[in-house]
């Protein structure tokens, strides 16, 4: 288990990078702390598995260091980092059984036989394939095959951390719920440091302490679940979190006063500074319908079980609501009130708005 | 409805009559011949299993059989490694890959009876580059004409030199479709060279090794004009293979009945090995 | 109950430039597939209309691509026919039949255009060059991608190859389009994208639309029509949110569900329904069972931290894993043996390990019966 510290790190596919947009990361500093459950979010190409590669060695950066502890590990071979890595795909070797395959890297280390056999039954029972020791990997399902390549990683005491490269994309949809909560639970009991790579931001909310928000090759913002789903640093955060994303609404501001359509709209606190182009933020779920407020037509609803997700339209933008109860015709007509403690000002893209009193 | 989709029978058909005439119907007139006696003139008589006894107690096919065996273990043994080995060692992506494809396919593409002329040419002791150099450079007594050892040792590097391409291609093919993703966990698993090798590359190259290893069996267990050409079965039998063999009791002597059950047990076992080896090798998978 | 073999009872789809006669359909009538004599989909009996989407909402293997193949004409039934715009089509080559289809892998053409792989179905049937040209510029405006069409595939980002092969099916006006997981391989965000943009791109074309998914919400957000599909039996039929609210039986209610339902084994006695140390008064609609064992599902959006008004039942367990998706929060909570999630709107702040408090409304219930068809669900779910 270590701490991890990114310092200065860029990285180019190029032999010789000269623009910025050369480079697929550009200048990353970061500091994870031992033990904590790390997600990387962003788009595909925004360099989330550069970053990975970078961390797990399998890449070397073209500038910057690489920290484990406070030691450099940048020039060292992934074997000698001590860390494991589950793959989109899981990869499995395919002529062992599973009793082997959680045991080869053990093996590999030179541990003995006693210690190998003890870990291995340990993980497998943490992963509830104990009884498929005897199996061979091949034969098992998509979601058990992930296992093992997770219980690969967790059987070495000695890893600094376990990273995980969109691990749940062959899964369906209700294995991907056990297998998540699986991992989270091995990350209570274990505690190791875990790095989960993805672009689903439901997976890296549920995952992650604390989430890293990528875009083009540049942290957007880091936070923990709340804070990016609360109080986006950027409207990119703002939009890619969230489903559907984060309303943004053109705006203009006039003095201390913001208005939409030419109507004042009420926010968190004062307005801090202003910009070339200024917009108005708030979640869908903070967006009502109401007896007055923005006028707009509903364009599109859908019934989705737990709410209603409700398309409507004022002027020329779209506006989502998240409501309660049966979702409205077509063409109706609405008013949308916004909860004014959620209502954020970005200008050109960033918080513009102090926070307000909790 | 139903009619229409019968017309599928007819696409098939021209194959159907093409494997007839060019397997079936052949192959029953050799089971034809084969149990039946002939003096020309086309009289034929009835001859019952006794072709098929006959050739079986006879030391000459078990002899023949023996070399044929032989020579086919020896040429998989060298053949199948070498093969794997060389796909190993070769780039799997950049400038170099279709250099070395093409000059992996370049035996491939030589006649086989031109592939023996030139080797007879290259081991000629006294105007044969090969030959040459063995004799008056190197200082090695080697005549293949005269020496045994010599004879098999050349048809055994003839065939390795025209054929091991084959097993290199077939094996490249199942090597670069291995995603990264393996090899990056065998990294992280600590894993050595011969571990990734072990557990990663030969699983996924089995089905081309299969398929390979079946080919190089077939091919090699029936081949003819290479060996012809350059030894003509000699010195003496001592590279009369089961085909030359077969060619010498059909033609040379003419004895139809014989060469035709003869024909037929070579099939048979051409046959079993190839089913045994296909049965073994696909056996644990699911 | 609508089971297999039930269609919609919907008025036969606007009039549209290719339905003259009997309506367009798609049926499916009692198809079967067996592959080496073991069944792939069993006995199948469906009606698609047009207008609205038709889903096929099941995990991998449950049957979706098996059944698109059959309805494409690209695999044969072992038995049953295939019916489309009033005729049988069974075994009918897909090439004679206008279909089009969309796979979850980017299929295109990669040494051609942008435009060249739209123009490719047009140019096929022999249809004028200048014709094809206002066809795949009015395919590529409402799919924007008039700005790539000189393009080759392999330059565009994973949304727009997606979108190159869909602009190939609605270019060639096919009389039913099926969608084989379209959005799987697509990053989270393009896939809400694209999903929200696809009931207007296909919607209103007068073909019927079959979309296999094996997402539920995806299946919601889309509305329509929806068939379940679980291990090569359509469990139930019918529009998307009515079976939702009324799932047919357990396994219904299992693969219409994300996240997954919590399930519990359930005693009746009298007026009161026992699980474990907890019980409570059945409510009127499920009064009338007779006593004896049930399976209770309920999802998990309707076991709430916070107590909601009305009768609740408290159910008091420890947390063992606690999920924030941002506005929701998810706890995994275990009572005795049985182990439930909670998934509540906003932030909880839970504590793994410790006891907390969580409520149900009975009325949200659902009571399956041993053999695991529904036998009452809660009045509150309305629809």
């Amino acid at each position: 288990m270590a701490k991890i510290g990114l310092d200065k790190l860029r990285h180019s596919y190029l032999p010789t990078p000269k623009a910025p947009e050369d480079y697929a990361l550009k200048e990353i500093d970061l500091e994870w702390t031992d033990g904590g459950a790390y997600a990387l979010l962003g788009p595909s190409g925004c360099g989330k598995s550069t970053l990975l590669n970078i961390i797990s060695g399998l890449l070397t950066p073209s500038e910057g260091r690489i920290l484990f502890d406070g030691a450099d590990v940048t020039d060292l071979p992934p074997d000698k980092r001590n860390i494991a890595q589950v793959f989109q795909f899981p990869v499995i070797y395919d002529t062992m059984t599973v009793y082997d395959n959680l045991a080869f890297p053990l093996r590999n280390r030179g541990v003995e036989e006693t210690r190998v056999d003890a870990r291995v039954r340990e993980i497998a029972t943490m992963l509830e394939l104990e009884d498929r020791l005897t199996t061979r990997a091949a034969n098992l399902t998509p979601d058990n095959k992930q296992k093992i390549s997770m219980g690969r990683g967790l059987v070495r005491d000695d890893v600094n951390v376990i990273m995980f490269d969109e691990p749940l994309t062959v899964i369906d949809p209700e294995l991907k719920w056990k297998l998540r909560s699986k991992l989270k639970e091995l990350h209570q009991r274990i505690e190791v440091t875990m790095i989960y790579v993805t672009h689903d931001q439901t997976e890296a909310l549920t995952f992650a302490d604390q989430v890293v928000v990528m875009q083009d090759g540049v942290i957007v913002q880091i936070g923990t679940p709340e804070e990016l789903f609360e109080r986006p640093r950027h409207t990119f955060v703002g939009h890619f979190i969230g489903s559907p994303g984060m309303n943004i609404l053109p705006c203009e501001v006039q003095g201390a006063r913001a208005a939409f359509r030419g109507a004042p709209v009420a926010l968190e606190g004062p307005i801090e500074r202003i910009g070339t182009r200024t917009e108005i933020g708030i979640r869908p779920e903070y967006v009502r319908l109401a007896a007055d407020g923005i006028p707009a037509t509903v364009r599109k609803a859908a019934d989705i079980g737990r709410h209603t997700v409700v398309e409507a339209v004022a002027g020329e933008t779209v506006v989502n609501a998240i409501i309660a109860g049966p979702p409205p015709e077509r063409g109706t007509e609405v008013h949308l009130a916004l909860e004014p403690r959620q209502t954020r000002l970005y200008a050109d893209g960033w918080i513009a708005t102090e926070a307000g009193a909790p | 409805m139903k009619s229409e989709n019968q017309r599928g029978w007819f696409f098939v058909l021209p194959v159907l009559i093409l494997v007839a005439f060019n397997a079936l119907i052949p192959l029953m007139t050799v089971v034809n011949y084969s149990v039946q006696e002939t003096f020309g003139n086309n009289q034929f008589f009835w001859a019952g299993m006794r072709w098929f006894e006959e050739i079986l107690r006879s030391e000459r096919f078990h002899a023949a059989l023996g070399r044929q065996l032989f020579f086919t273990a020896t040429i998989l043994i060298i053949e199948i490694p070498l093969g794997v080995a060389i796909a190993l060692a070769m780039p799997r992506k950049g400038f170099w890959v279709p250099v070395c494809l093409v000059l992996m396919a370049l035996p491939l593409l030589i006649p086989w009876n031109v592939v023996g002329a030139m080797w007879n040419i290259f081991t000629l002791p006294d105007i044969g580059l090969l030959g040459w150099t063995l004799n008056n450079v190197v200082g090695i007594d080697y005549n293949m004409t005269q020496s045994p050892v010599a004879a098999w040792i050349t048809i055994i590097v003839m065939d390795v030199w025209h054929w091991t391409s084959l097993v290199v291609l077939l094996a490249y093919a199942g090597l670069i479709s291995i995603p990264e993703a393996y090899y990056q966990a065998a990294k992280i698993d600590g894993a050595s060279n011969w571990a990734v090798f072990r557990y990663i590359q030969l699983p996924k190259m089995k089905r081309v090794l299969t398929i390979a290893i079946l080919l190089r069996f077939m091919d090699s267990f029936n081949i003819y004009t290479e060996p012809f050409v350059l030894t003509g079965g000699g010195p003496g039998n001592s590279t009369t293979l089961l085909s030359i063999d077969l060619v010498k009791v059909a033609l040379g002597q003419f004895d139809l009945g014989p060469a035709a059950a003869m024909s037929l047990i070579y099939f048979g076992i051409t046959l079993g090995v190839s089913w045994l080896f296909y049965t073994l090798m696909t056996r644990d998978e699911t | 109950m609508p089971g297999p073999g039930v269609g919609p009872s919907l008025p036969s789809g606007p009039p549209t430039p290719h339905s003259w006669g009997p309506a367009m359909t798609l049926e499916l009538k009692a198809v079967k597939k067996k592959v080496g004599g073991e069944p792939h989909i069993y006995e199948t009996s469906l009606t698609f209309e047009v207008g609205g989407f038709n889903i096929l909402l099941g995990a991998t293997n449950a049957g979706k691509s098996t059944l698109i193949k059959l309805m494409a004409g690209l695999e044969r039934p072992s038995s049953g026919e295939i019916w489309a715009e009033g005729r049988n089509v069974t075994g009918l080559n897909p090439q004679k039949r206008r279909i089009a289809l969309v796979h979850q892998f980017f299929v295109n053409y990669p040494h051609m255009s942008v435009f060249d792989n739209i123009a490719s179905p047009l140019r096929v049937q022999g249809m004028p060059e200048d014709e094809v040209k206002t066809r795949v510029h009015e395919a590529a405006d409402i799919l924007k991608l008039g700005p790539m069409l000189a393009r080759r595939p392999q330059e565009l980002s994973g949304g727009q190859q997606q979108r190159t092969a869909l602009a190939r099916a609605i270019v060639k006006d096919a009389t039913a389009i099926f969608l084989d997981e379209p959005l799987a391989n697509l990053d989270y965000k393009l896939r809400e994208e694209l999903r929200d943009q696809l009931p207007e791109l296909l919607g209103d074309r007068g073909t019927v639309v079959v979309y296999a998914t094996s997402e539920p919400t995806e299946a919601l957000l889309l509305g329509g029509h929806t068939a379940l599909l679980h291990e090569g039996r359509v469990t139930q039929f019918g529009p998307t949110t009515a079976i939702y609210r009324a799932p047919a039986d357990l396994t219904s209610a299992r693969v219409f569900s994300d996240p997954p339902i919590n399930v519990a084994e359930v005693e009746k006695k009298g007026d009161r329904m026992h699980l474990g140390a907890l019980h409570w008064q059945v409510a009127a609609e499920a009064a009338a069972l007779r006593d004896g064992p049930y399976t209770m599902g309920i999802r998990p959006h309707h076991i709430t931290p916070t107590e909601p008004e009305g009768d609740t039942v408290r159910i008091t367990g420890d947390v063992q894993i606690t999920e924030l998706s941002g506005s929701e929060s998810v706890a995994h909570f275990a009572v005795g043996p049985t182990s439930w999630v909670s998934l509540a709107a906003g932030i909880h702040p839970y504590r793994v390990g410790e006891a907390h408090d969580f409520f149900m409304v009975p009325g949200h219930c659902y009571y399956f019966a041993p053999d695991g068809a529904l036998a009452a669900r809660g009045r509150l779910h309305h629809g």
